[in-house]
């Protein structure tokens, strides 16, 4: 179904792309060698996605795009014009973030946004049967501060329905 | 990362006429690209976004076998049913790379195109044949724990990184490409070029040429399969040492048997001489020990990574175990 396209064209200087972040239509002013995570952060000033290794490697950056987890340091923000962007700062209250903090799933808190990101999709994806399944499917997301066997825990009270 | 312009098609036509610019380069899931840009490897000016090409279709094909689009994700394929019915270490292998978020991202296409994780070739300004024909090699005197012993060269010893391409070449998987002039196909393993004298050169892909699909043609064989691989850590690193098995044994004999390697070699190693010896014969730890010897005689070490040519025989003697008990 090679159908008409719908050409973008952008750069090399800043363009305003319209995002759809949260459900809101915001407009960042970036050139395309910008990544989502830049973005966000900078343009956005949505700063509860947080940068570590900058490389795709730890996972702290994880934000959903059309419903799905992804790093958003190897994401560019204008590869994301026409989908749909999740952050951390578009859950309210979520039996997750109420998981982390009664379950004492952190330390210094910078992996956390990440952390929590990955959590809910791992649950939608149903790979969070037993803890070793959950450590297998959650590997994308380091903690330096070791707080694995809470976050563990905060998800299986999740999955279990302990957090409504 | 230096300035560029980005343009996204929605069609292969526009695709293969934007990717002639010499200056641009394709942008699938970006987990490769990005990267390289970010690090100064890359240095196009334009990326052309393909994703909304028509190619992330999962087909099942008559017969059994598989056409996957050069578009579809990792986590995609894995997670479609006929694919791990009748591919189980197609499944293992994809599921056992990067980590849920990446494989979210990975197109199948892109995977095959993944570069090196040496690190000097990662590193501007360090001698590296690959970056820089006829700089010179830094991982020769360096760090090289990681690198290949098989198919290597004096000018490049860098690991094939990907694990779902060694499934993939162990199930004599075809690719398709489509280029300005017309469409091709090529058996999977000779996509993958060995560094010889011109590491800079992984490819038999033309500037601007589209990857549109790998086919895995039917394998019953590959119903009792596995995919094995040793790292360092448990999860979400690069495989030491990995091998794709099949084999169907009947009467204590191997009737067919497919292997293949990866974390040891210069590109996704089918061990056609393992499989030769095999075949037909009984299906003992003495005859697997003996394969695995054969395929790793000519291997090269380097003072780092010797290890890897008894931890590669141990790991086919054990895949072998598995499938012909199973
Ligand atoms: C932290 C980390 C860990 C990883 N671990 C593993 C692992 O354990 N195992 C493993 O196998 N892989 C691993 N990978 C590599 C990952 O699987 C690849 O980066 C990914 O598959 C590349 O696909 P992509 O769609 O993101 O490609 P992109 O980054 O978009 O593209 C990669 C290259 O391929 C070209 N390209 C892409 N699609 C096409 C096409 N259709 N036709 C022609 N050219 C094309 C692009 O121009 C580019 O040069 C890891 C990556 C990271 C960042
Ligand atoms: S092993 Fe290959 S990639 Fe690494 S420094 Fe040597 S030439 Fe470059
Ligand atoms: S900052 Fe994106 S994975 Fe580390
Ligand atoms: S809580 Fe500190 S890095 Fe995870």
């Amino acid at each position: 179904m090679d159908g008409p396209l719908e050409k973008i064209e952008r750069g090399p200087e800043p363009a305003k792309l319209s995002l759809s972040v949260n459900g809101a239509t915001l407009v960042a002013e970036v050139e395309p060698r910008a990544s989502l995570l830049d973005t966000l952060r900078e343009t956005l000033d949505l700063t509860g996605t947080k940068k570590g290794c900058n490389q795709g490697a730890c996972g702290a950056c994880t934000v959903w795009v059309d419903g799905r987890r992804v790093v958003s340091c190897l994401t560019l923000a204008v590869a994301c014009e026409g989908r749909e962007v999740t952050t951390i700062e578009g859950l309210v209250e979520h039996p997750m973030q109420e998981a982390f903090l009664s379950c004492d799933a952190l330390q210094c808190g910078y992996c956390t946004p990440g952390q929590i990101m990955s959590a809910v999709k791992l649950l939608e994806e149903g790979h969070a049967g037993n803890d070793a399944e959950i450590a297998e499917w959650m590997s994308g997301n380091l903690c330096r501060c070791a707080a694995y066997p809470h976050i563990r825990q905060a998800i299986r009270e999740v999955r279990d329905g302990e957090h409504q | 990362m230096h300035a560029m312009s980005y343009a996204r098609v929605g069609d292969v036509a526009s695709a293969l006429a934007e990717g002639a610019d010499p200056d641009s380069r394709f942008l699938a899931g970006g987990t490769t690209e990005v990267d390289m840009l970010r690090i100064g490897v890359a240095r196009e000016r334009r990326l052309i976004d393909i994703n909304d090409l028509p190619l992330n279709t999962i087909e099942d094909l008559p017969g059994g076998g598989l056409r996957l689009g050069a578009l579809a994700r990792m986590s995609d394929v894995a997670a479609t049913p006929s694919v791990r019915e009748r591919f189980p270490m197609l499944v293992q292998a994809l599921e056992l790379g990067a980590s849920a978020q990446l494989r979210n991202m990975a197109s199948m296409g892109g995977n095959m195109m993944q570069r090196v994780r040496c690190g000097y070739f990662r590193e501007a300004g360090m001698p590296c044949n690959k970056r820089e024909p006829g700089s010179g090699c830094a991982a020769q005197g360096g760090f090289h724990r990681g690198h290949a012993v098989l198919g290597t060269s004096e000018h490049c010893f860098a690991t094939h990184p990907s694990d779902v391409a060694v499934a993939l070449v162990a199930l004599d998987a075809v690719i398709h490409l489509q280029g300005r002039y017309g469409e091709r196909a090529m058996p999977l393993e000779d996509f993958f070029l060995q560094p010889g004298d011109a590491p800079e050169r992984e490819h038999p892909i033309e500037h601007g040429e589209l990857i549109t699909a790998i086919e895995v043609p039917a394998a019953p064989v590959a119903r009792t399969s596995l995919y094995w691989k040793v790292r360092d850590r448990e999860s979400y690193e690069f495989a030491l040492v990995s091998a794709a098995v099949a084999a169907t044994v009947t009467n204590g004999v191997i009737r067919e048997v497919r292997l293949a390697l990866g974390g040891v070699a210069t590109r996704p190693w089918r061990a056609r001489a393992a499989e030769q010896m095999l075949t037909g014969g009984p299906a003992i730890s003495d005859a697997f020990e003996a394969a695995a010897s054969a395929e790793l005689a000519p291997a090269v070490p380097h003072p780092q990574n010797a290890f890897k040519i008894e931890l590669a025989k141990r790991t086919i003697v054990r895949v072998l175990e598995r499938v012909s008990a199973a």
